[in-house]
């Protein structure tokens, strides 16, 4: 079932959680919803679920406006952070909720549950109270009862938040698996960008109760659309330069920036991601003599920096590097057999080039 | 929690004075006067207690009263406390702390004032007085007046009880409810009443030993009249007053007993209320520790 949000708005007293979101999710779509807490993204799970009544806006499924319709007439799963099961019932009941309220016949209810229970590989613990289970159980048990309902619509609060590490990496793969044999239009909630590239078709990255960008996992990451994609995305060298005639300045070093061609200097961010830099050893002997001390001279330019630390973590190793100039840090990320290859020490001097550069104008509706 | 407290054993004579002053003001205030009464009730044998009771009419009266006006006092406290604990739990709404403040009002004020109170409202010369006269119907000095005043000074039991409760469980599980397709009732009856089921039934039983034990505000409405608006505490008094203090000791053990009853059904169901906490904090807990902070995905 496909969904249309149009132009929602909702405050809570004199916050505003999200300020006015269009949004159209295709039939068939696993979708996150990405964002720091406060980003309103938990909310527009809530208002697409009938929990939440939006101040202004409507939504659409399959074309048919369903703002006003109860969240129990919604027939829409919705998978609670903590889960939120009935603690006093066993997990059979909890999955059979669903349909003991649509009065459906007992023995109808006995082969769904017993079918959901074993979808999600809880066979046999249909007696459990909530309390005798583990987090990822009992995460199973919300999805199996969310599902109970056949909805056309999944929607997940922060599915993995509350489980371990290899259980949640376990259980996204489960997931994903689920919703391609089930067929549904899916959107879960996530501050986890890494839970959000490998599980989603598409990301939608909130903040301050706005979409900030759409797009696939690839584009999102590959194209930051604004400064705030980029430093939620996180693990970038942020620097303040300048762009001026095509081009910006890192640390007085040039790179090709066509889409500001104009002469007046301005200021902008200039954010490197550390596996998209190129490191290279200085060679010993001939130091190039440049009129600008802080790069070398070769046909790319690149920046002189002295190797802080050389640290490894599994199959990446990270090199931390000092500017000459400046006392900020920049880091390089290298697959940790180049980086053994090269065996850069600290206390050397390397050049660094970047492959690869997003920069971000302030105010960029000011360009003239 | 109370496994975790340090346990410490008597060791100097400060020890030993501060315990034994401890045991002496419990056994004092509470332990002998509570015996006497048993001791003086059963003081001619069993059997003149049974007559005590069973061959005074009046005191057979006002045991029946007590059990009638108590019962339908609690059942008004428990309809109107699961709703106001509602209200008040599940809705931010202008005036909900002035509200929340009004629920203790019986506590603060005295039981006579509010006695009073009623008389003045539903008195003969009250404000609903003329009204009530034209309807041919009694409050004051008569049953409804009784459980008007047994219901005003038991008010805050149930709700007080049931407001923590709602709000330590929180909404989410009757959202869960209301998500796959439950109605109001729905979610009341199934998810709302079993998750606050011992709670309430807490509430009840205060309330009832409350209303069971309840003297001034019914004093000034009963009109004390034998056999007729006498309950069973106005009936301890009346026998004392007239010196008569074995039937009064009779029906004030009648009264104690209940009181122990009480105290029996509010240690079951308080051990009840902590696994149920527990089990709510083991469901939660898990959830809280492992839930990373959201600035985890900043920049390095």
């Amino acid at each position: 079932m496909s969904i249309h949000i149009r132009g929602i708005s909702k405050k809570f007293g004199s916050f505003q959680a999200l300020d006015n979101v269009s949004l159209e999710v295709p039939h068939g779509t696993l979708l996150a919803l990405l964002g720091p807490s406060g980003s309103g993204k938990t909310t527009l799970l809530r208002i697409i679920a009938g929990l939440e009544a939006p101040d202004a806006g409507r939504i659409e499924e399959d074309g048919a406006d369903v703002t006003d319709r109860h969240a129990r007439h919604r027939e829409v799963g919705f998978v609670f952070q903590h889960y939120a099961l009935f603690r006093h019932m066993s997990v059979f009941e909890n999955v059979a909720f669903g349909l003991r309220v649509r009065k459906t016949p007992d023995a109808e209810v006995r082969a769904r549950v017993d079918e959901l229970l074993h979808l999600v590989r809880l066979d046999g613990l249909g007696n459990r109270k909530p309390a005798q289970l583990s987090g990822g159980q009992r995460q199973r048990v919300a999805l199996a009862r969310a599902l109970a309902i056949r909805p056309k619509i999944l929607l997940l609060d922060e599915p993995f938040g509350a489980l371990d590490a290899k259980v949640r990496v376990e259980l996204r793969q489960w997931l994903r698996r689920l919703h391609d044999e089930i067929g549904m239009t899916s959107i879960f909630v996530t501050h986890d960008q890494e839970e959000a590239f490998e599980l989603a078709d598409e990301v939608v990255v909130m903040n301050q109760g706005k979409i900030e960008q759409r797009g696939t996992p690839d584009e999102v990451f590959e194209q930051p659309a604004t400064p705030f994609v980029m430093d939620f995305l996180g693990n970038v060298n942020v620097f303040h330069g300048r762009v001026e005639n095509g081009r910006a300045f890192w640390h007085g070093v040039p790179i090709a920036y066509p889409d500001y061609p104009h002469a007046q200097a301005r200021p902008a961010r200039v954010y490197l991601r550390p596996h998209e830099l190129d490191i290279a050893r200085l060679a010993a002997t001939g130091s190039p003599a440049d009129q600008n001390p802080n790069h070398s001279a070769g046909e790319e330019p690149s920046l002189l920096a002295e190797v802080l630390r050389v640290s490894r973590s599994g199959p990446l190793t990270r090199i931390t590097c000092q500017p000459r100039d400046s006392s900020g840090e920049l880091h390089v990320d290298l697959p940790t057999a180049t980086a053994r290859d090269h065996s850069f020490q600290p206390g050397e001097t390397v050049a660094i080039t970047p492959r690869n550069v997003r920069v971000f104008l302030p105010d960029p509706e000011y360009v003239i | 929690m109370a496994n975790t407290l340090p346990t410490k054993p008597v060791r100097s004579p400060l020890d030993a004075l501060l315990v034994t002053g401890a045991v002496a003001t419990i056994g004092l205030l509470i332990v002998v006067p509570l015996a006497s009464v048993f001791a003086e009730a059963f003081s001619q044998g069993p059997q003149a207690w049974w007559e005590a009771i069973a061959h005074d009419p009046d005191t057979r009266h006002a045991i029946w009263l007590s059990l009638t006006v108590a019962p339908v006092a609690v059942a008004f406290n428990t309809i109107f406390g699961i709703a106001a604990a509602w209200l008040v739990a599940r809705f931010r709404f202008p005036g909900r702390s002035l509200l929340v403040a009004l629920f203790d009002v019986p506590f603060s004020v005295s039981p006579v004032v509010a006695g009073l109170a009623l008389v003045l409202i539903f008195g003969r010369q009250g404000l609903l007085g003329p009204t009530l006269a034209w309807l041919t119907l009694k409050v004051i000095f008569a049953w409804p007046g009784l459980v008007l005043a047994t219901t005003f000074v038991t008010l805050p039991l149930v709700v007080r009880e049931l407001i923590p409760v709602m709000e330590a469980i929180g909404p989410e599980e009757e959202l869960a409810a209301v998500s796959l397709g439950a109605n109001g009732w729905q979610v009341f009856w199934r998810v709302t009443l079993p998750n606050i089921r011992w709670a309430l039934l807490h509430g009840i039983v205060l309330a009832n030993a409350r209303a069971m034990g309840e003297f001034g505000a019914v004093y000034v409405v009963s009109g004390h009249i034998a056999g007729a608006t006498d309950t069973m505490p106005l009936r301890v008094e009346k026998l004392f007053q007239e010196y008569r203090t074995p039937a009064s000791m009779t029906v004030a053990s009648v009264l104690a007993a209940l009181a122990l009853v009480t105290l029996v059904a509010k240690v079951v169901i308080e051990r009840r209320l902590e696994a149920e906490s527990r089990d709510l904090a083991a469901v939660r807990n898990v959830a809280a520790e492992a839930d990373p902070s959201p600035s985890s995905a900043g920049i390095p």
